[in-house]
C-alpha cells in the first residue's frame, strides 16, 4: 500500500513540474532574468575564438558577444560561451542551448528560411578560398584534379566545394573534419593536398604553422562567405538588441568613437550621430529594451568594430588580415552600417 | 509441524487448496491487499504513468514544433544532398538524394563493423594464447596489452590510431615513397591501394565455378566426417577444401580471362588512382576499434580456455595430440562454448562504437545521416529518430546472428 | 650457448640448476625452439617500440617550456610535454573559476573519505562511514555547483577538466546502482507488463550508442520539454549517461539473480518472508555480493565512456587538451596531449580493474571456504 501511496505522490509531482513549467518570454526578458547571456562560438579557431594563457575566450566573435552582454547586462563578462562545431551550431541554437550565434557563420537562404534562423547582418565579408603546401606547385585550385581536399564539416564550404568541382568538372576526394583544429593537424600531417574554409579561417590556421611561408594561399575564392550572428526565428525583439548592438560598433569607427574616447564624446561631441550612439540625444536604447547607455557600454567594454578587427585580426596579430572587403564604406569597403536614428 | 491434529483453516496453504477463495475476502482492504490484485493495479499504472509521459512529451514536440515553423516530414530524404562522400561503396555524387546518402553511411557502418569484428576476433584469439603460453616474456608482454588496452577510452584509441596512420605511413605530399608490394598493392598515408577486381561478360561462369566449388568441399567434408567416424582415419579437409574454392574458379578464369579483369592502382598527381582504396580514415578506425575490442575477446577467451577442466588438456596430451592439435580441437571448442555469450556482447559493443567514426571524419550512419544531411536540412528530430533505429537494427541483427551461432555450438545433451 | 650443453653431461650440475635465476630463464624463455624464437621476437617488439618511444618522450623530451616554439628550441626532436606542465591545471580544474578552486580540492579530498569505507572493510565506525558516502554525491554536488547555505553558485557550464570527469563518473556510478537494481527487478518479476517496459528500455538502451544518447540530450531533449524550460546541459547529460549506465548494470545485477544458488530462493520462500523482505534480507546482500567483480567493471566503462562529452561540447580533459591545441603557442602537440590523457585514464581504470580483480578472487576464496 505503502508503495501505491508513493508512486502516486511522484505522479502528482511530475504533473505538478509539468504544469509549472514557465511559459516561454522573450529572449530578452530570459537573458536579463538570467543575468548571463549565452552565446554560442567556435570551439577553437585562433583570431576568432581560442582561449588564451588563463583559459579566457579570447577573438573577433567572442567580443561581439562580449559586446552584447556589456549592451543587455551591463556586463561584457556576464557570458557562458557555448562551444558549437560546424555541425552542431544551429541545433544548440534552435533548441535553446544559446541565445545567439557568433561563429563565423555564412548567412545563405536556406539557413535563414529552411533552419528558421534569422540573421542580423554581416560582421565579416569573407570567401571560400584554398591552401596548399608551396612545394606542390600550384598556381590554381584548378590545378586540383585528382587532389584530396580537407573540408571543415556542417558548413558551407562542403557544399561550395562540391559545387566548384562538379561545375569545373574537376575529380577530387574530400575529407570531413569536425573542427579546425582538427584540420590543421591532417592538413599538416599530408593526408589532404589542401584545405578549404574560409579565406580568414585559412590566413588564421596558417599563423599558427611551424613554417607559414612554406604554405599558399591560392587566388580563387570559390564563394561569397557574409559571416554574421543569427538567432532564433520569432523572437524579433530580441532580434533587434543584437543587430543594432554590431551595427552600433560599425557605426562607432565610421564616427571615430573609440573604447578610449567614448566617454569624452559624451559631453565633448556636437556631432548628432555621434550623440545618438553614445545616448546622449534621443532615447534609441528605450526603442530595444534597453537604457540609454546601451552601446556607450559595449563599445566601452570591447571597443569598436576596428578596434576589434586590430586586435585580433589585423596586420599586427599573427594572422596578419587587411580590412580588405572589411573597411568601411568610406574607404572603399564594404562596411555600411545602419544609421542609428 | 509436530501436530498432526492441525486445523486445516488456520494453515493458510491448506485453506487455499480446499475452499476457492473468493476475491472479494476482507471486504475493500483485503481486496487491494490480494497479492494478484495489486499485481494488476500497479501494473494498470505502470501503463497509465507511462502513456501520460509519452502524450505529455508528444505535446510539447507539437507545440515546441509549431513554435518555431518546423514540421515533421521525411521528404528531405528524396531531394539532393548537395555533399560528396569519401568512401562510396555504390554509386553516389552530390546530385543523389538524402536518402541514398543514408545508404552509404549504414553500408560504411556495416563495413567497419563486419571487418572490425573479423580483426577483434583474430588478434584476441592470439593474444589469449599469448597471454597462456608458457613464454613469460610473450604472456607479460599479452597481459601488458590487454590492460593498457582495455583501461583506455575507445575515443582516445581511435585518435591516437589515426594519428599514426597520417603521420607515421609515408607522407606522399612531400614525396615520400609509398610502400609498394609487387606494384600492385601501395600503401601511404592516402589510404591502402589493392588491384579491383571487375567483372565484365561471362563473370557469371565465376560466380558459378565459385559456387560449385563451396558445394564440393562441403560434401568432402561430409565425406572425410563419415570416414573419420567409420574407420577412424583423419582425412584433410580445410587444405583440399581451400585448394577446391581457389582452384576451380582460377581454372574457369583461365579459359575466359576477359570475364575480370583487375585495375592496378598507381600512382597519380596527387593521389594514388584506380584499383580499391581503403581510406585511411576506414582503416584507422576499424584498426583501432578492433584492438580495442580484442583485448576484452582476449581476456574473454582466456577465461574460457581456463574453464575448460585440466582433465581435457591431459587426456589430449595421453592421447598424442601436439599442443597446437589439442588447442584446435579441444580446448578452444569447449573454450568458445563458455565465451560465445560474452563475445556476442564485444561485437555489439565495436558496432555501437563505431559511430566514434565522427572524430575522425569517417562517413557512418552518424557522419551522413546524423551529421551532414541533419546539419544542411536541420530536420533533428527525423534524423536521430533513423539514426537510433538503424543502431537498433544492427544491434538485433548481430545478436541474431550469434543466436543462431551459439545454438549452432551448445552441447547437445544426449 | 654450444658451452653449456658440452658442460651438461660432466660431473657440475647443469648451470641452469647451478644459478637459479639461469634456470627460470632457460625454464621460461628458451625451453624450445619455438620458446626461443618467441623470445626473440618479443625482445624485438620491445626494442622496436619500446626504445623509439622512450627516446622521443624522455630521452630528447623537454618537460618544461612555455610554448611550443620553446620546445622546439631545446630539442626539435622530442616530445614537449610543456603543455601538460604549463597547463596542468586547466586539464584539473577546466574553467572553473579561480577563486573557487579550493571547493573542487575539497571535494576531491572528501571524496578519498567517502571512498575509505568502501574500501577498508575493517574501518572502525565503518557504518557510519558508509552513511557519508552515500551523502557523498549531494554534498559534492552542493560544494561544486553552490547556491545554497552561503556558498557562491559557480554555473554548471564552467564544470571541466579532470572534477567534470569525476562529476558525471561520480554521479552516474552512484545512481545507476539503485536504477540498474530497479530495473533488474522488473525484469525479473512475474507482472508482464512491468517485465516488458523493463525488457523494452533495457534492450533499447543497450543497442544504440552512447553518442546518440548524449547528441538527443543535448539537441533534442528541448524538444521534448515544455517550451521556455532552461535546464542545465550538464544535468540533462547526467541523466542520459545516468540511464545508459542503469541499463547495463540491470544486466550485471540480473546475471548476479541467476547465480544466486535455487535454495536460496526456496529457503526464502520457506520462511514465508514477503517480497520486499526478503529481497531485502536475503536476495540483494547475496546478488549484490556476487555481481560487485561486473559492478566495478561496469563503473570502469561509465568512466571511460564519460570522454564521450566532448562530441556535445562539454570539456573532459580530452576537450580540454583539444582546446589547448588551438591557441597558437602549443598547437601540433597532438601526440603529447593524447598521451597524456590516455595515461590519465589508464591509471584511474587500471586501479580500479586490479581492485574488481581483487574483490573477484577474495570471492572465490570465500565460496570456496563455505564450500569446504
Amino acid at each position: 500500500m505503502r508503495t501505491l501511496a508513493t508512486i502516486a505522490a511522484a505522479l502528482a509531482v511530475a504533473a505538478s513540474f509539468a504544469l509549472s513549467a514557465p511559459a516561454s518570454a522573450g529572449t530578452l526578458e530570459d537573458v536579463k532574468a538570467r543575468g548571463s547571456l549565452k552565446c554560442i562560438i567556435n570551439t577553437g579557431l585562433i583570431g576568432f575564438a581560442f582561449t588564451d594563457a588563463n583559459g579566457q575566450w579570447q577573438g573577433f566573435d567572442v567580443d561581439f558577444c562580449r559586446a552584447t552582454a556589456a549592451a543587455v547586462l551591463g556586463d561584457p563578462n556576464a557570458v557562458e560561451f557555448v562551444n558549437a562545431t560546424g555541425k552542431t551550431r544551429f541545433t544548440l541554437l534552435n533548441s535553446g542551448e544559446g541565445d545567439l550565434l557568433y561563429r563565423n557563420t555564412t548567412v545563405t537562404m536556406s539557413r535563414d528560411a529552411d533552419l528558421k534562423l534569422t540573421f542580423l547582418g554581416v560582421n565579416y565579408y569573407d570567401g571560400q578560398g584554398f591552401i596548399v603546401p608551396k612545394s606542390l606547385g600550384i598556381s590554381s585550385a584548378h590545378d586540383l584534379d585528382g587532389a584530396s581536399v580537407c573540408i571543415q564539416t556542417g558548413t558551407t564550404t562542403e557544399l561550395n566545394l562540391a559545387d566548384f568541382f562538379r561545375a569545373n568538372n574537376i575529380s577530387y576526394e574530400s575529407v570531413p573534419i569536425e573542427t579546425n583544429e582538427e584540420a590543421r593537424q591532417t592538413y599538416l600531417a599530408g593526408r589532404c593536398d589542401a584545405y578549404t574554409t574560409d579565406h580568414s579561417g585559412l590566413a588564421a590556421t596558417r599563423a599558427s604553422f611551424d613554417d607559414p611561408s612554406a604554405h599558399v594561399l591560392l587566388p580563387e575564392i570559390i564563394s561569397k562567405e557574409p559571416l554574421g550572428p543569427a538567432v532564433r526565428q520569432g523572437d524579433d525583439e530580441w532580434a533587434d538588441v543584437v543587430r543594432w548592438v554590431m551595427t552600433a560598433l560599425i557605426e562607432a569607427e565610421e564616427y571615430g568613437i573609440t573604447s578610449g574616447n567614448a566617454d569624452q564624446l559624451v559631453s565633448g561631441s556636437d556631432n548628432p550621430s555621434v550623440r545618438r550612439i553614445l545616448g546622449v540625444e534621443g532615447s534609441y536604447g528605450s526603442f530595444i529594451g534597453l537604457d540609454e547607455e546601451w552601446a556607450r557600454r559595449a563599445i566601452k567594454s570591447v571597443g569598436n568594430y576596428g578596434e576589434i578587427f586590430e586586435r585580433h585580426l589585423g596586420p599586427n596579430t599573427p594572422i596578419g588580415l587587411e580590412r580588405g572587403l572589411n573597411a568601411q564604406w568610406t574607404d572603399g569597403g564594404l562596411l555600411y552600417a545602419y544609421p542609428i536614428r | 509441524m509436530t501436530s498432526v491434529t492441525t486445523d486445516p483453516a488456520q494453515d493458510p496453504r491448506m485453506s487455499g487448496a480446499s475452499k476457492p477463495p473468493s476475491l472479494f475476502d476482507g471486504g475493500l482492504q483485503g481486496f487491494l491487499r490480494r497479492k494478484e490484485v495489486r499485481a494488476v493495479l500497479y501494473q494498470i499504472l505502470a501503463v497509465t504513468v507511462l502513456f501520460a509521459a509519452f502524450a505529455w512529451m508528444g505535446n510539447n514536440v507539437v507545440i515546441n514544433l509549431k513554435a518555431l515553423g518546423k514540421d515533421f516530414s521525411y521528404e528531405f530524404l528524396g531531394q539532393a544532398s548537395n555533399y560528396d562522400i569519401n568512401q562510396r561503396p555504390i554509386e553516389y555524387d552530390s546530385q543523389s538524394t538524402h536518402g541514398r546518402a543514408m545508404l552509404i553511411g549504414i553500408i560504411n557502418t556495416g563495413l567497419v563493423a563486419f571487418v572490425g569484428i573479423i580483426f577483434a576476433s583474430v588478434i584476441g584469439l592470439l593474444v589469449a594464447i599469448a597471454r597462456l603460453s608458457p613464454n613469460w616474456l610473450l604472456s607479460r608482454l599479452a597481459y601488458a596489452f590487454t590492460e593498457f588496452v582495455r583501461n583506455v577510452p575507445v575515443l582516445l584509441h581511435i585518435l591516437l590510431v589515426y594519428g599514426v596512420v597520417i603521420t607515421v605511413l609515408p607522407n606522399q605530399r612531400e614525396g615520400e615513397e609509398p610502400f609498394t608490394l609487387f606494384d600492385r598493392v601501395i600503401l601511404s598515408n592516402r589510404g591502402l591501394f589493392i588491384p579491383k577486381p571487375e567483372m565484365h561478360q561471362g563473370a557469371g561462369y565465376l560466380f558459378i565455378a565459385f559456387l560449385a566449388a563451396c558445394a564440393l568441399a562441403y560434401l568432402w567434408r561430409r565425406y572425410a566426417k563419415v570416414r573419420q567416424e567409420q574407420e577412424g582415419k583423419t582425412l584433410p579437409v580445410l587444405l583440399p577444401s581451400l585448394g577446391l574454392i581457389i582452384l576451380l574458379p582460377f581454372l574457369m578464369w583461365l579459359t575466359s580471362p576477359d570475364s575480370l579483369t583487375f585495375s592496378i592502382p598507381e600512382q597519380g598527381r596527387f593521389n594514388v588512382k584506380h584499383g580499391l582504396r581503403l581510406l585511411p580514415e576506414f582503416f584507422a578506425l576499424t584498426l583501432a576499434l578492433a584492438i580495442y575490442t580484442s583485448a576484452f575477446i582476449a581476456e574473454v577467451i582466456r577465461a574460457g580456455i581456463l574453464s575448460v577442466s585440466k582433465g581435457q588438456k591431459e587426456a589430449a596430451g595421453a592421447l598424442g595430440f601436439s599442443r597446437l592439435y589439442a588447442l584446435r580441437l579441444i580446448i578452444l571448442p569447449q573454450a568458445l562454448r563458455v565465451a560465445i555469450p560474452p563475445i556476442t556482447n564485444q561485437y555489439l559493443n565495436l558496432t555501437k562504437n563505431s559511430s566514434l567514426a565522427i572524430a575522425i571524419g569517417y562517413q557512418d550512419i552518424v557522419g551522413t545521416i546524423g551529421g551532414i544531411t541533419l546539419n544542411q536540412t536541420g530536420r533533428e528530430m527525423e534524423c536521430m529518430i533513423l539514426v537510433l533505429l538503424l543502431y537498433l537494427s544492427f544491434s538485433l541483427f548481430i545478436s541474431f546472428l550469434m543466436n543462431i551461432y551459439n545454438r549452432s555450438i551448445a552441447l547437445v545433451e544426449r | 650457448m654450444a658451452d653449456t650443453t658440452a658442460h651438461k653431461d660432466e660431473e657440475q650440475a647443469p648451470i641452469t640448476e647451478r644459478i637459479p635465476a639461469v634456470g627460470w630463464v632457460w625454464k621460461n624463455l628458451f625451453s624450445t625452439p619455438l620458446n626461443t624464437v618467441l623470445t626473440l621476437f618479443s625482445l624485438w617488439l620491445i626494442w622496436k617500440v619500446g626504445f623509439s618511444f622512450v627516446d622521443w618522450a624522455f630521452l630528447k623530451g623537454v618537460l618544461f617550456a612555455d610554448s611550443r616554439v620553446a620546445c622546439r628550441e631545446i630539442s626539435p626532436h622530442g616530445a614537449c610535454w610543456g603543455i601538460i606542465s604549463e597547463r596542468f591545471d586547466i586539464f584539473v580544474y577546466g574553467r572553473y573559476p579561480h577563486e573557487h578552486r579550493w571547493r573542487v580540492n575539497l571535494s576531491f579530498i572528501l571524496l578519498i573519505v567517502a571512498l575509505a569505507p568502501v574500501l577498508w572493510e575493517t574501518m572502525p565506525f565503518r557504518k557510519r562511514g558508509l552513511l557519508f558516502t552515500v551523502a557523498y554525491p549531494f554534498i559534492a554536488g552542493w560544494l561544486l555547483a553552490g547556491g545554497l547555505f552561503g556558498l557562491d553558485p559557480v554555473n554548471t557550464r564552467n564544470f571541466s577538466g579532470f572534477m567534470l570527469t569525476l562529476v558525471i563518473g561520480v554521479t552516474g556510478i552512484s545512481l545507476s546502482l539503485p536504477i540498474g537494481v530497479a530495473l533488474a527487478l522488473a525484469r525479473r518479476s512475474s507482472m508482464p507488463v512491468l517485465r516488458i517496459i523493463a525488457v523494452v528500455f533495457i534492450e533499447f538502451i543497450r543497442g544504440v550508442p552512447l553518442i546518440t544518447l548524449l547528441f538527443i540530450a543535448s539537441v533534442l531533449l528541448a524538444y521534448f520539454l515544455p517550451p521556455g524550460t532552461d535546464f542545465d546541459l550538464i544535468i540533462r547529460v547526467l541523466i542520459m549517461v545516468t540511464l545508459f549506465a542503469s541499463a547495463y548494470m540491470a544486466e550485471v545485477i540480473r546475471g548476479g539473480f541467476q547465480a544466486l544458488p535455487r535454495g536460496q530462493y526456496e529457503a526464502a520462500e520457506a520462511l514465508g518472508l514477503s517480497y520486499w523482505k526478503s529481497l531485502q534480507k536475503i536476495y540483494l546482500p547475496q546478488v549484490l555480493r556476487i555481481s560487485i567483480p561486473g559492478i566495478v567493471n561496469s563503473f570502469i566503462g561509465l568512466y571511460k565512456d564519460t570522454t564521450l562529452v566532448i562530441i556535445i561540447g562539454l570539456l573532459d580533459p580530452l576537450g580540454i587538451g583539444r582546446s589547448l591545441l588551438s591557441d597558437a603557442k602549443w598547437a601540433g602537440l597532438a601526440a603529447e596531449m593524447y598521451l597524456f590523457v590516455a595515461l590519465f585514464y589508464f591509471i584511474s581504470c587500471f586501479a580500479m580493474s586490479r581492485y574488481s580483480l581483487y574483490l573477484e578472487r577474495k570471492l572465490e576464496r570465500e565460496q570456496a571456504a563455505e564450500q569446504n
